[in-house]
């Protein structure tokens, strides 16, 4: 017999077995899940999900798909979060502190209470990198902010009404484009393939004969 | 969290672990590859596991019977279910999925100034891309070529690959990292800009591009952005449950399903883009997968209802290294990119069986050997499974490699309570990809005009095999010519009757056939509900 748990969704008991995942104890139970379910692996952000176990005070958030069921705990998904977000044109904006305070000002409305870092189903220290933001320091908010998976747990925590998944994007997409070092190889490939360098040798390639192919792929030389 | 058989076997793994890390196992011959596939790949079963199609354009030849099923089941639409002539939304391109194909068209297509919407299923973003973890391929390197990339993939999936579409995804992939880059992709570079490249399975030049082991969600959160920044309209929570067509048989629409109150809808569109994606929600001859919720081969049902043929429809992809224990992560993805920073598969006594970075046809098959007649597989509660000995990682690339290359991987298995800088993991396939799809030409279009295919959708692209790295790459390359392509011709389409004939057609060809079904298709979700 396998070993089961009494779990409360939405405050109704169902008992399941304890080796499951939320996501799956909710199926268990009977649940045809529609919203609240994306990835099932821990990428998308889909299944953000509050609970508290029976007798504990502090009220937990995770991934229903990467957390284990536990004796006698409450939950509640939290499908979809309002955030907000803002609409900007990437060739027009510029990596300068001013674009935060135009696009999402309420970030320097921080009261500092940390209950994003708290509730951040990856881990992550979201405090520090809503303070880079505020400060204009858009590598390290990307660097701190990488592993978010837009879940939007830590939002529906702030005081301060921060969208912080957005911020994030929003500081990543700045660093990616302007801030990060620019790539030769890459703009002199392209601009060779666009010149047409390599066709000849494409072109050699694919008109010989598929058992001439065969020799060249199964002797090909591998970098080591 | 290991058992003491497990903790038994690690002992082992753990004393030739320096010995292992020091020696490159022989690659296999061509011979012996062949001979490993036929006899121990999944796709090479010659039984109960697929079935021949009795109707439509691919009649005779055999998928997987559960896509069998599906392609010859009943449709969701009666007649006289909605009105044709009063279209909810009348666009120029309607692309349907919402992942990294349907993203990219969506961002094309709007570029070129035709009027753009985007329905799915789901949530914008929920998609394999999503999930892709290790990579993105691209011959960008001094020592490396467009060829060299074609060569590669062109083996790697057996000399099956459509040589002109395996031609514009090597050609055209430098471009594809150059246009995410300006999109604000975060790739991994050296101080100087140096893209950090590396090996994936069955690449004979470091051409891996990565943005840690999140490459995949990267990637589709600044598509999104970039869709959502453009103020194109995304219909969410909305499948497409059959194309439309036009009196003159030209995909014109399709019939739309909001998944939470089932209402019909009917979009009335110029051209159609399927970026529907894979199918390993499907479940292929029992295994577990590591797609996404929503991957159930919906495009293919549609398209092959309309009349669209198939390439390669009964060749799957089963990624090496799903996770085997913890049973919570059973079939998640290990990223090959695990192997590609140093972790080989070793089994139960210890040994490295094979070279870590054959392409996944060849690996798969030959852990699957491992587990199977060899009997050197380690049991775990849901079945068996190899080490990939993670720790031999910073053995040989230094204390800091896992937490810097591979932070996703080291958090999915730190919540079970497994350091994977210390303890190595235990590995199974998975089912990963949908090598085959509806066949298409360098254009992008089905074999029914006006429908274009982008994405795992599509079949041909890669053969009967696929390289890692290779798919992040075309759900970018022929996304964003799809998008192009049904602009351009969106603007010369005229305006025509709209039908679902050839919905009754199908009907009446099954009937003919003597397929009789309850299957209703597409499936949309797939049903975990306990059924007692």
């Amino acid at each position: 017999m396998e070993n089961m748990v009494n779990v409360f969704l939405f405050g109704k008991r169902y008992e399941v077995p304890a080796s499951l995942t939320i996501m799956k104890a909710m199926e268990y139970a009977g649940y045809q899940l529609v919203r609240g379910c994306g990835c099932r692996n821990g990428f998308c952000g889909a299944c953000a999900t509050i609970y508290r176990v029976k007798g504990d005070r502090e009220l937990k958030v995770c991934l229903a798909c990467q957390t284990q069921v536990e004796d006698n705990m409450y939950v509640a998904t939290l499908p979809f979060f309002p955030l907000i977000k803002q609409v900007y044109d990437m060739d027009a904006i510029k990596p300068e502190q001013a674009v935060m305070m135009q696009l999402y000002p309420e970030i320097y409305s921080c009261i500092g209470c940390n209950a994003c870092t708290k509730s951040c189903t990856q881990g992550l220290n979201v405090m520090q990198y809503i303070a880079y933001a505020q400060r204009g320091d858009f590598a390290k908010c990307a660097e701190e902010s990488f592993d978010c998976v837009m879940c939007g747990v830590c939002s529906s925590r702030c005081p301060a009404g921060i969208s912080h998944p957005q911020v994030a994007m929003l500081a990543r997409r700045l660093n990616g484009k302007y801030l990060a070092p620019k790539c030769d190889h890459l703009a002199q490939r392209v601009k060779e393939i666009k010149n047409g360098d390599f066709n000849e040798l494409l072109e050699n390639l694919m008109g010989k004969p598929i058992e001439e192919i065969k020799e060249l792929y199964n002797h090909r030389e591998i970098e080591k | 969290m290991y058992t003491s058989e497990m903790l038994e076997s690690i002992k082992k793994v753990e004393a030739r672990r320096k010995e292992n890390a020091a020696t490159e196992p022989r690659r296999m011959t061509a011979e012996e590859k062949d001979a490993l596939l036929r006899a121990y790949h999944p796709d090479y079963k010659e039984g109960a596991e697929f079935v021949n199609l009795a109707v439509g354009p691919n009649k005779g030849e055999k998928v997987p019977k559960e896509l069998g099923a599906l392609l010859q089941g009943n449709s969701r639409v009666q007649p006289g279910d909605v009105d044709l002539n009063a279209p909810d939304y009348d666009v120029d391109v309607l692309i349907i999925g919402g992942g990294g194909a349907g993203a990219s068209a969506a961002i094309e297509a709007d570029k070129a100034g035709a009027k753009v919407m985007v329905v799915t299923k789901l949530r914008m973003g929920d998609a394999n891309t999503m999930m892709a973890e290790g990579g993105i391929q691209a011959a960008d390197k001094p020592n490396d070529s467009p060829a060299q990339h074609y060569l590669d993939a062109f083996g790697g999936g057996h000399f099956a690959a459509k040589p002109e579409l395996l031609r514009t995804l090597v050609t055209e992939a430098p471009e594809a990292i150059q246009w995410l880059s300006d999109l604000g992709v975060e790739f991994d570079k050296a101080a100087d800009g140096t893209m950090i490249t590396t090996h994936g399975g069955g690449t004979s030049r470091k051409r891996m591009h990565a943005a840690k082991d999140y490459s995949g969600a990267e990637i589709m959160r600044t598509l999104r952005d970039e869709v959502l920044g453009r103020g194109i309209p995304v219909v969410d929570f909305t499948a497409a449950i059959e194309i439309i067509k036009d009196e003159n048989g030209r995909a014109a629409g399709a019939v739309l399903m909001n998944m939470e109150t089932k209402e019909l809808l009917v979009a009335k569109a110029k051209t159609v883009i399927l970026a529907t994606g894979g199918a390993g929600r499907l479940h292929y001859q029992g295994f577990p997968t590591s797609n996404h919720y929503g991957a159930t081969a919906d495009g293919l049902v549609l398209a092959y209802r309309a009349g669209a043929k198939l390439l390669y429809a009964d060749t799957l992809q089963y990624h090496p290294t799903g996770a085997a224990f913890p049973e919570q992560i059973f079939g998640a993805l290990v990223t090959e990119k695990v192997r590609s920073v140093g972790a080989m598969l070793i089994n139960r006594d210890g040994e490295a069986f094979m070279h870590p970075l054959e392409t996944r046809d060849v690996s798969a098959a030959s852990i699957i050997r491992e587990c199977s007649t060899r009997g050197k597989g380690v049991p775990t509660p849901g079945g068996v499974g190899v080490w990939l000995d993670t720790p031999m990682i910073e053995m040989k690339n230094g204390a800091g490699t896992i937490e810097k290359r591979i932070p996703a991987m080291m958090r999915m298995f730190g919540k079970y309570g497994i350091d994977i800088r210390k303890e190595p993991i235990l590995i199974y396939p998975t089912l990963h990809y949908q090598n085959g799809g509806i066949d298409i030409t360098a254009d992008c279009q089905s074999g029914v005009e006006n429908l274009y295919v982008a994405g795992e959708a599509v079949g041909g692209i890669h053969g009967r095999n696929r390289l890692m790295g290779n798919s992040l790459l075309d759900i970018i390359v022929f996304g964003r010519n799809a998008g192009r392509n049904a602009a351009a011709k969106a603007q010369g389409v005229k305006a025509a009757k709209l039908t679902l004939s050839h919905v009754e057609a199908f009907k009446e060809e099954l009937k003919a056939a003597g397929v009789e079904t309850d299957t209703v298709s597409p499936q949309l979700l797939p049903d975990y509900r306990r059924h007692k």
